[in-house]
């Protein structure tokens, strides 16, 4: 076997799902080894010594692969586990983990296909999957509201130099959602209680102490949300439907008049509202700093 | 003997990991810690706190770069948008030397996040010292590489793990971080004396040193980083300066992380064998008794 084909080999089985004892397990279940024990399968790349099995040996590399997968995915999403219940968050998780493996140098990127992923699963969430669903949705926005990039903000008479009808960009780290429910609550609740850290060491932390998972109770109502960071503290800021689609439309990369039109077309507000609203939102806008100039990129 | 061109020449005295538990006793009690080491991939992003935070420490202290996903040792070509941003990093930090480990951990586009152990094979040699070479051109600053905790051993391996290690970095032309906690974790999980390991190594390329704590099994020896250093290790770290000399040295702590204070005291007690002493060394075995 040559260095990428041994790689491939031990990848494969350290990545393959443990027992639910938490063990490697005892016979292929990928397929690749066409159902073959794992002792064998191991057996013919790892060496044994006086202590352990070749076995036993690869089991830690897999249980330590499983462990920090989990552990990442638990702090990213702590209001999922409690919307859905530990039990629940865990299957959810496996399943997600296995067919999402890590596909980044980073571990930050873990849940970056979790929404799409249940969108299409939605068995995984149970009942609740509706809420799940925005409240990953949520989860998600707040890891790239978090690191994604700031550049400097326009300024009014900057945004005035650029046309009657400019292109306006949103600063990167601005995350919009339209959400069914009112999900930042929940979010906001839990996210409190957690604390993130980094570790190269990569064993699994002792379990914390076990909270109560009873999630906040929330009724369906439409919402729309940005998240954002201010000083490098995250921010919720609810948003009007319109407010919500000129932002959207923006960052679509529509033009400022096509985004109020679409925003607006079906207000029942009058004219001059309008314009009082849509003056309101750039003032507000501005002094938080989020339109960037259209030319900027990462 | 502890600055050299693997250091660019620093002599950074003893440091500890940045960790996010302690930011806000650094910021407030300003520590005279006299180096930082940082996890490049916690800061390889493209705004917000950690970078703000990582510019804060930068007023006060110096940092070296130390990173988890390099995976030196993997058969396939490395990841560009991670080299983009560690460079990106690199022109931030200014690090003076850049350190990541002798191991692999991905392969076809998965990562394990681990550092999972290499063969000890003459393609593994090749391959290894190839991509590190590629990665010292491309980052313009020397490189070292840390050998790491390992619980497995391979079949097919040709070599010892020194001998391994001291292939690499000759065929390389770099630099070794000496992690003396993992040579001692990796003695206990293959069986054989930490001595022979540490008298082997070319003490001429050493240009750094990890100490750490582990947790210990039934059966084998996790490497943890989640206790104090244990005196097996502080004996493997004496040998180690006696034959290098007084060399920039770290601390880690990674989980369950104590006080600020706890930390650095258990980091402190490098400092009494980096006074400079007459060398007890002979020509041979600073050469690398491996070779």
């Amino acid at each position: 076997m040559n260095l990428e084909e041994l790689q491939r080999t031990m990848a494969a089985a350290v990545m393959q799902p443990l027992t639910p004892e938490e063990q490697m397990q005892p016979r292929d279940t990928t397929g690749r080894w066409h159902g073959r024990p794992m002792d064998e399968v191991v057996g013919q790349f790892i060496a044994p010594n006086s202590r352990l099995t070749a076995f036993e040996r690869l089991e830690i590399y897999n249980r330590q692969y499983w462990f920090r997968l989990q552990t990442a995915f638990t702090e990213d999403f702590p209001a999922l586990r409690a919307v859905v219940g530990p039990d629940r968050f865990e299957s959810l998780m496996n399943a997600y983990l296995e067919a999402h493996p890590s596909r980044s140098f980073t571990l930050r990127n873990l849940g970056s296909k979790l929404s799409d992923w249940l969108s299409r699963n939605p068995q995984f969430a149970g009942r609740k999957s509706a809420l799940a669903l925005d409240v990953v949705r949520v989860e998600w926005a707040c890891i790239e509201a978090f690191d994604n990039a700031e550049f400097p903000p326009l300024r009014v008479e900057e945004i005035a130099a650029l046309g009657p009808n400019p292109q306006l960009a949103l600063q990167p780290y601005i995350q919009l959602l339209a959400l069914d429910y009112p999900a930042d609550d929940l979010v906001l609740d839990r996210h409190r209680r957690q604390r993130r850290e980094s570790s190269e060491a990569g064993a699994r932390p002792e379990a914390a102490e076990e909270e109560d998972c009873t999630p906040l109770r929330l009724r369906k109502r439409p919402t729309w949300l940005a998240i954002h960071r201010a000083d490098d503290s995250l921010y919720y800021k609810r948003l009007s439907q319109p407010e919500y689609r000129t932002l959207a439309a923006l960052r679509a990369g529509q033009p400022l008049a096509d985004a109020l039109a679409n925003a607006f077309a079906t207000s029942r507000q009058g004219g001059t509202a309008q314009i009082r609203q849509v003056q309101q939102w750039f003032a507000t806008w501005a002094q938080l700093g989020w339109l960037v100039h259209p030319q900027t990129q990462i | 003997m502890s600055a050299n061109r693997f250091n660019a020449y620093q002599n950074h005295g003893v440091g500890i990991g940045l960790r996010i538990p302690h930011y806000e006793h650094i910021f407030a009690h300003k520590p005279a810690v006299d180096w930082f080491e940082i996890i490049s991939e916690n800061y390889m992003i493209d705004g917000g706190r950690p970078l703000r935070m990582l510019d804060r420490i930068m007023e006060r202290y110096k940092v070296v770069q130390h990173g988890v996903s390099m995976y030196f040792g993997s058969a396939q070509a490395p990841d560009r948008e991670h080299l983009r941003r560690l460079k990106s990093l690199l022109q931030r930090t200014k690090t003076p030397w850049l350190s990541d480990h002798l191991c692999w951990g991905s392969i076809d586009g998965t990562y394990s996040h681990d550092l999972l152990p290499l063969p000890y094979t003459w393609e593994a040699v090749e391959k290894t010292a190839a991509r590190i070479r590629e990665v010292q051109d491309f980052v313009e600053i020397p490189v070292a590489v840390e050998n790491v905790s390992s619980y497995a051993e391979f079949v097919d391996s040709e070599m010892t793990e020194w001998e391994f290690l001291n292939e690499v970095v000759e065929r390389a032309d770099c630099g070794i971080l000496l992690d003396v906690n993992n040579i001692y974790v990796s003695s206990v999980n293959h069986d054989f004396q930490p001595i022979d390991y540490v008298n082997a190594i070319p003490a001429e390329r050493v240009a750094q040193i990890h100490i750490a704590g582990h947790t210990r099994y039934e059966k084998y020896i996790l490497d943890t980083h989640d206790h104090p250093v244990i005196d097996p290790v502080w004996q493997l770290y004496a040998r180690t300066i006696e034959r290098c000399g007084p060399t920039p040295t770290l601390l880690e702590w990674d989980d369950r992380i104590p006080s600020f204070d706890e930390v650095w005291a258990e980091a402190r007690k490098a400092e009494k064998f980096l006074v400079p002493a007459p060398s007890l060394a002979d020509e041979n075995s600073l050469a690398g008794a491996a070779r």
